[in-house]
């Protein structure tokens, strides 16, 4: 019974993007840090986006030194912590939430270290989907990157400009639901421009993997995604939610059917 | 005793657990400086500056009324006479050499009393190079004179207002900036902490403190020290002492860390007598934090001590059993401060203090034939501003 439940929960993501695939259209991926603004207000956030047609979402787990993130993460992540969202909350919130898109795990190592060995099988019973971890690069700690690549979450990896064509290759090879890659050198933010060099660093990734390819950090605007939408099988916008969401769910969730436009082209 | 172990890693501890846009700078840092370990004339660069600018090698001064005070025979090794008052700059010297030599003109750096931002900035203004230090806006209060050393060197000491505003938050804002900046600009931290080869090579470039230390002794007592004591707050004047002396079987490495205002306090930086392995700013080693992961905010009198974390090594060291850890509160270090000043005409670093109190404390544990070695890793100029502000000679 336990590796049915294992396959059902990280194959939710790959059925996703073999849907969109098939449809021929890309998956709007929003990211928003679990109890931020509050606990109640983040569950009608993702369910929000749901209705604003999220295809897959980010839940990032608050962490205290959030060094991959800029400062709209880092402030969300703050008041989150203050709230007393910790690991079992953020679960507690997508249990909550109920969706029927898959849900991604936005962590840093060390929370998930601290949920101890049935972290990832709880995070699973909670309705999570993917785990993404953004300081456990490929050959880090090969002994905790089996915990996840063996669990029952989809192991999802990040690729940066910086990473060689053959580093790619093996990362890929890794992980499982998709790939990410971080589409600029720095940290989580809102850019005006795209970086130049995006096209040729997809170009890359895809002569890397078959994996489907989301890209996100520094997309904002509706035709930011709608131009990462021709590249990618996936936009990942995150700041601008969360900024948008210290406002009110509502302005979140407006800005998230104005991005789901940008991306579909209409 | 690590020549199984993958290069990363201190037994169980270390590695690198950072962004993946990070890794190819990491790479790039190892080989070079894998490369530069082999090439005489980065050796010889390196030992000129150390000996010409530095002021190398340190004296071993002998402590004659600290020592009738203890009942043993103290040592100091003298870090504190280095050029910018600190063993902080065997460290910068050695990376902005190897920055020039992977054509970095960018220098960025964290710092928390200030000493390694000082150190930092003063040997990029000999080198011509930018440079770019992060500092917590509580520490740049705490230390306002180390903020004008570094603005008249000309570096450039950016304020961080996340978190505590203190040394954790400053290596954090430092990591967003190397993140960003990567291709053109070089992370020179100042203790063996953060991502491999970071620890490694931050105790290689310190442990000439030891080897200098170790032959001095040798030299004037004939024999090896019973006990090395140093302070401990990232710990790279501590592996810098204790290197030398690890093979040394009968010899006891004593670190000391900041009980702050009491182990049960709650307000402390003990990360070994009192945290939990945890990954923080790219290493897994000793960590105060909660039950849930976040990292707890530490606290010490001495901003150079007031960290979570400490170097992987360090914690390899604990676990193996080869150096013991203590634990000194702030009160018992400003009567170390005093108690050197007044012995010996020497006023230690808040962060030495530590060190000298715990020696002071612990007399009983020794015999007058017994040999004390006590790294003074710093002076205490920076702190005498704070320490006055306090009012202890008003009584």
């Amino acid at each position: 019974m336990a590796s049915g439940s294992v396959t059902i929960s990280s194959d939710r993501i790959a059925q996703r993007f073999a849907e969109l695939r098939r449809a021929n259209r890309r998956a709007f991926v929003p990211y928003v840090t679990a109890g931020h603004p509050d606990v109640a207000r983040s569950v009608a956030l993702l369910q929000g986006l749901e209705s604003a047609g999220a295809d897959v979402v980010e839940v990032g787990v608050p962490f205290s030194d959030p060094m991959a993130d800029g400062a709209v993460i880092q402030a969300s992540s703050q008041k989150a912590l203050e709230q007393g969202v910790r690991f079992d909350q953020v679960l507690e919130i997508i249990s909550r939430a109920s969706l029927a898109i898959p849900v991604v795990l936005f962590s840093y190592l060390n929370p998930l270290l601290r949920g101890g060995a049935d972290a990832l099988q709880r995070a699973a019973d909670a309705g999570a989907h993917g785990v993404l971890v953004i300081d456990l690069p490929l050959g880090a700690d090969p002994e905790r990157e089996a915990w996840f690549g063996d669990g029952p979450l989809a192991f999802i990896r990040l690729v940066a400009p910086t990473t060689p064509q053959e580093r790619m290759r093996a990362i890929a090879k890794t992980g499982s639901g998709f790939v990410y890659l971080v589409s600029r050198l720095g940290v989580t933010g809102v850019r005006d421009e795209l970086p130049p060099d995006l096209p040729e660093t997809v170009a890359r990734v895809r002569a890397a993997t078959t994996l489907p390819l989301c890209v996100g950090f520094g997309i904002s605007r509706p035709e930011q995604a709608r131009a990462v939408g021709r590249l990618a099988d996936g936009v990942v916008v995150g700041s601008a939610i969360v900024r948008a969401a210290d406002e009110s769910v509502e302005a979140a969730v407006s800005l998230a059917t104005a991005l789901r436009r940008g991306i579909d082209g209409e | 005793m690590t020549s199984t172990q993958p290069t990363d890693r201190f037994g169980a501890f270390g590695g690198r657990y950072v962004p993946e846009t990070l890794i190819p700078a990491l790479d790039q840092l190892e080989a070079e400086y894998a490369a530069a370990q082999q090439d005489e004339s980065f050796r010889r660069e390196l030992s000129t500056m150390l000996s010409t600018y530095v002021g190398r090698p340190s004296p071993l001064s002998d402590a004659p009324r600290l020592s009738e005070r203890v009942g043993a025979q103290v040592f100091l090794k003298r870090e504190d006479l280095n050029h910018t008052g600190a063993h902080k700059i065997n460290n910068t010297v050695g990376q902005v050499l190897l920055a020039r030599r992977m054509g970095k003109r960018r220098i960025i750096a964290e710092t928390g009393a200030g000493q390694h931002g000082v150190a930092t900035a003063t040997v990029c203004a000999r080198y011509g190079l930018q440079c770019v230090v992060y500092m917590g806006e509580e520490d740049m209060r705490r230390q306002a004179l180390n903020v004008f050393r570094m603005r008249l060197m000309g570096a450039e000491v950016v304020p961080v207002r996340s978190g505590t505003r203190t040394l954790k938050d400053a290596t954090t804002e430092a990591i967003r900036d190397w993140v960003t900046t990567v291709t053109d600009t070089h992370y020179i931290i100042g203790s063996v902490v953060g991502p491999a080869p970071y620890p490694r090579m931050v105790r290689d470039f310190q442990a000439i403190i030891g080897v200098e230390a170790r032959a001095q002794v040798l030299e004037r007592t004939g024999r090896l020290p019973r006990s090395v004591v140093a302070c401990v707050g990232g710990g790279s004047n501590a592996m810098g002492v204790f290197h030398a002396f690890v093979p040394d079987a009968d010899v006891e490495l004593i670190g000391v860390e900041a009980a702050g205002e009491g182990l049960e306090s709650d307000r402390h930086s003990a990360s070994l007598t009192r945290g939990a392995p945890g990954v923080l700013h790219g290493a897994l080693s000793y960590l105060l934090q909660d039950e849930t992961g976040q990292v707890h905010p530490a606290h010490s009198i001495s901003a150079g001590l007031d960290y979570p974390g400490v170097g992987p090594e360090h914690s390899f060291l604990k676990d193996s059993g080869r150096a013991s850890y203590v634990a000194v509160r702030d009160d018992e270090a400003m009567e170390g401060f005093q108690l050197l000043s007044r012995l010996e005409g020497i006023i230690p670093a808040l962060e030495t203090a530590h060190a000298v109190a715990w020696v002071a404390r612990e007399h009983a544990r020794w015999t007058p034939d017994d040999v004390v070695l006590l790294c003074i890793s710093g002076r205490g100029d920076k702190d005498v501003a704070q320490v006055m502000d306090m009012g202890i000679l008003d009584t």
